[in-house]
């Protein structure tokens, strides 16, 4: 028997494979649950924009620039929950990224291997308490040390007539913008530090060693090396800690103070559009209120999606200089 | 002046060098990754200004030993060494040794090309601006030379504020030796720094070693004998931790005074 032979042979006991009609139904399942969720997402941007347009259309460009959210009167405007919205998860990143960069750098550089897992582990844990806990520690605990250990002396230290007075202005009740930034930096510390603690691991050893080989001390290693490593992957992390805080709703109801309006210091009660939709949904009636507040959540919607693609993109780009 | 033990096919035959000549002086090491003991009281000398290769099988603990020269072990807790690693007459395994010091005057080059995330330029000035201040025309001329020193200058001076992490696996690698002696270290620690490169650029590198033997002591790791033969003065065979043989590379390769080091050499085992 020739060698021909055999491939003749082998050839017409061949067939389709016993698994191609499978592969064909698996590919299907796994396209039609990817189109779900697109589906699920464009009808959620259509329910929105469908809810809200009333608002939009009475209101125009005023719903975005005036600060008047008046039920009675049916006068809508989210210019404050908007800045509401932005100044505490900046005030929020502010704070936690700094923190979140030391305990990311702690648990990977200087940490003794002992106290690596508990804390690492302690970290991914705080990053999953439920936001409401968060809230009603911060109203019930944080909110009245707050207020009678930072707000109280802030304002009375004041010098009359300065910037220091005008940002500290209000009511001392442990409530309002600063506070629910605080709260926020807690909520969002954790998820940033496990995140930059992941990519910091990423780094290579070798790579970490040749800066050691060359002489340069851990601070050293860390400024010049590893951190232009992740550079990217860094701005992503903290990219979806803003996103994070953005819509974060419970934990800052219970404490923004929930007027509305600019606030007008830091320490001024005040509202996010999360807060504003949490706190008047229920209540609402149907109509231009329910739209406006509809419409509000489109905006919230737009500001995290762009934030969120931001980083995305930050994340999945390959690395480069 | 090299001795060699004079026994028939002893079990270890290290030869000695004259002591003058010995830049590191390596007695009786021992090293602990934890509980595994991966190198058994291994006695070498590295001579001033001229390569020394470490050859064996892998996980025979050339890298280990390596890796002790300039105490990179330390950054990892659980791995300890005992013995004497002397460095000019001083034991640099004593507490209190700065580390960073140490490792300035002992340069390392990896198996893997490991520029770091910047500029050419900046890749090769990283270790110089840690610990000298030199003017901007200094600088360039130190990098300059570093690059034209690690046979890289040619292919890279049209670009050097290019990435050093687009150049070509060979071109990196040399990028990390040009980034090593940038410094000025006094030994040049290599393992296996052509494993990952093409033959071309292992050749090339090659070249760069037996050209800057004439002002560095080299050690380099290495699994390509033929490379171990082409570039060192001496060469150490090691196996499971123990060091077996050391001696002058020429005779190593011709006449191997013990048989474990002439079965490795003629491909027996290993």
């Amino acid at each position: 028997m020739t060698i021909a032979q055999t491939d003749e042979a082998q050839a017409s006991r061949r067939t389709t494979p016993k698994g191609a009609g499978f592969d064909r139904a698996f590919e299907y399942l796994c396209f039609s649950a990817a189109t779900m969720l697109l589906a699920a997402l464009g009808g959620v941007m259509v329910s929105l924009i469908v809810g809200g347009w009333p608002a939009f259309a009475k209101f125009g460009v005023s719903f975005f620039t005036s600060s008047t959210w008046d039920p009675v009167e049916g006068v809508f405007g989210v210019a404050g929950p908007i800045v509401g919205t932005v100044v505490t998860s900046v005030l929020a990143l502010a704070i936690a990224v700094p923190i979140a960069f030391g305990v990311a750098f702690f648990l990977v550089e200087f940490c003794p291997a002992p106290l690596r897992r508990p804390i690492g582990t302690a970290v991914e844990l705080l990053a999953g308490v439920p936001s409401i806990v968060y809230g009603m520690w911060g109203l019930f605990v944080f909110a009245p040390v707050f207020a009678k250990y930072v707000q109280l002396p802030a304002m009375t230290a004041a010098p009359p007539g300065s910037v220091w007075e005008k940002l500290t202005q209000g009511i001392p009740n442990g409530t309002g913008i600063m506070a629910a930034s605080i709260i926020l930096a807690v909520m969002v510390l954790p998820f940033i530090a496990a995140t930059l603690r992941d990519l910091l691991n990423t780094v290579p050893a070798q790579v970490r060693e040749s800066a050691y080989g060359l002489g340069a001390t851990t601070g050293e290693v860390v400024m010049k090396v590893t951190l232009p490593y992740v550079r990217r992957g860094a701005i992503g992390a903290v990219m979806l800690g803003l996103g994070r805080a953005l819509g974060e709703t419970m934990a800052v109801t219970f404490i923004i103070g929930n007027s509305h309006g600019f606030p007008k210091s830091l320490f001024d009660s005040g509202s996010t559009i999360a807060s504003t939709i949490a706190n008047e949904f229920a209540e609402a009636s149907p109509g231009l209120h329910t739209a406006s507040l509809v419409a509000a959540g489109l905006v919230l919607f737009i500001i995290t999606f762009a934030v969120l693609t931001l980083a995305r993109l930050m994340l999945g780009r390959p690395r480069s200089i | 002046m090299t001795t060699t033990i004079a026994t028939e096919n002893p079990e270890i035959s290290v030869a000695e060098i004259d002591k003058a000549k010995v830049k590191l002086d390596v007695q009786g090491l021992d090293f602990y990754y934890g509980k595994s003991h991966s190198l058994k009281a291994v006695s070498i000398p590295f001579a001033n200004k001229a390569v020394t290769a470490l050859i064996g099988p892998s996980g025979c603990g050339k890298s280990t030993l390596l890796r002790t020269l300039n105490r990179m072990y330390a950054l990892y807790p659980g791995q300890r060494a005992t013995g004497k690693i002397l460095l000019d007459g001083e034991d640099i395994l004593r507490p209190g040794v700065d580390l960073s010091m140490l490792r300035a005057r002992i340069g390392m080059v990896f198996q893997k090309p490991t520029p770091f995330p910047m500029s050419i330029f900046d890749n090769v000035a990283f270790g110089v601006k840690l610990y000298e201040s030199l003017s901007k025309s200094e600088m360039a001329e130190r990098v300059e030379e570093s690059l034209r020193r690690a046979a890289l200058w040619d292919e890279v001076k049209d670009k050097l504020n290019a990435p050093g992490l687009g150049l070509s696996g060979g071109q990196q690698q040399r990028l990390c030796v040009a980034r090593g002696i940038a410094v000025k270290p006094e030994i040049l620690l290599l393992d296996e720094p052509t494993s990952a490169l093409d033959p071309i650029s292992s050749a090339k590198l090659e070249e760069t070693v037996i050209q800057l033997k004439a002002d560095y002591t080299i050690v380099i790791v290495t699994h390509n004998l033929g490379q171990a033969a082409r570039v060192s003065d001496y060469t150490g065979f090691m196996y499971l931790g123990e060091l077996v043989e050391f001696g002058e590379t020429a005779t190593m390769f011709t006449r191997p005074a013990t048989r474990r080091a002439s079965d490795y050499i003629t491909g027996r085992f290993g």
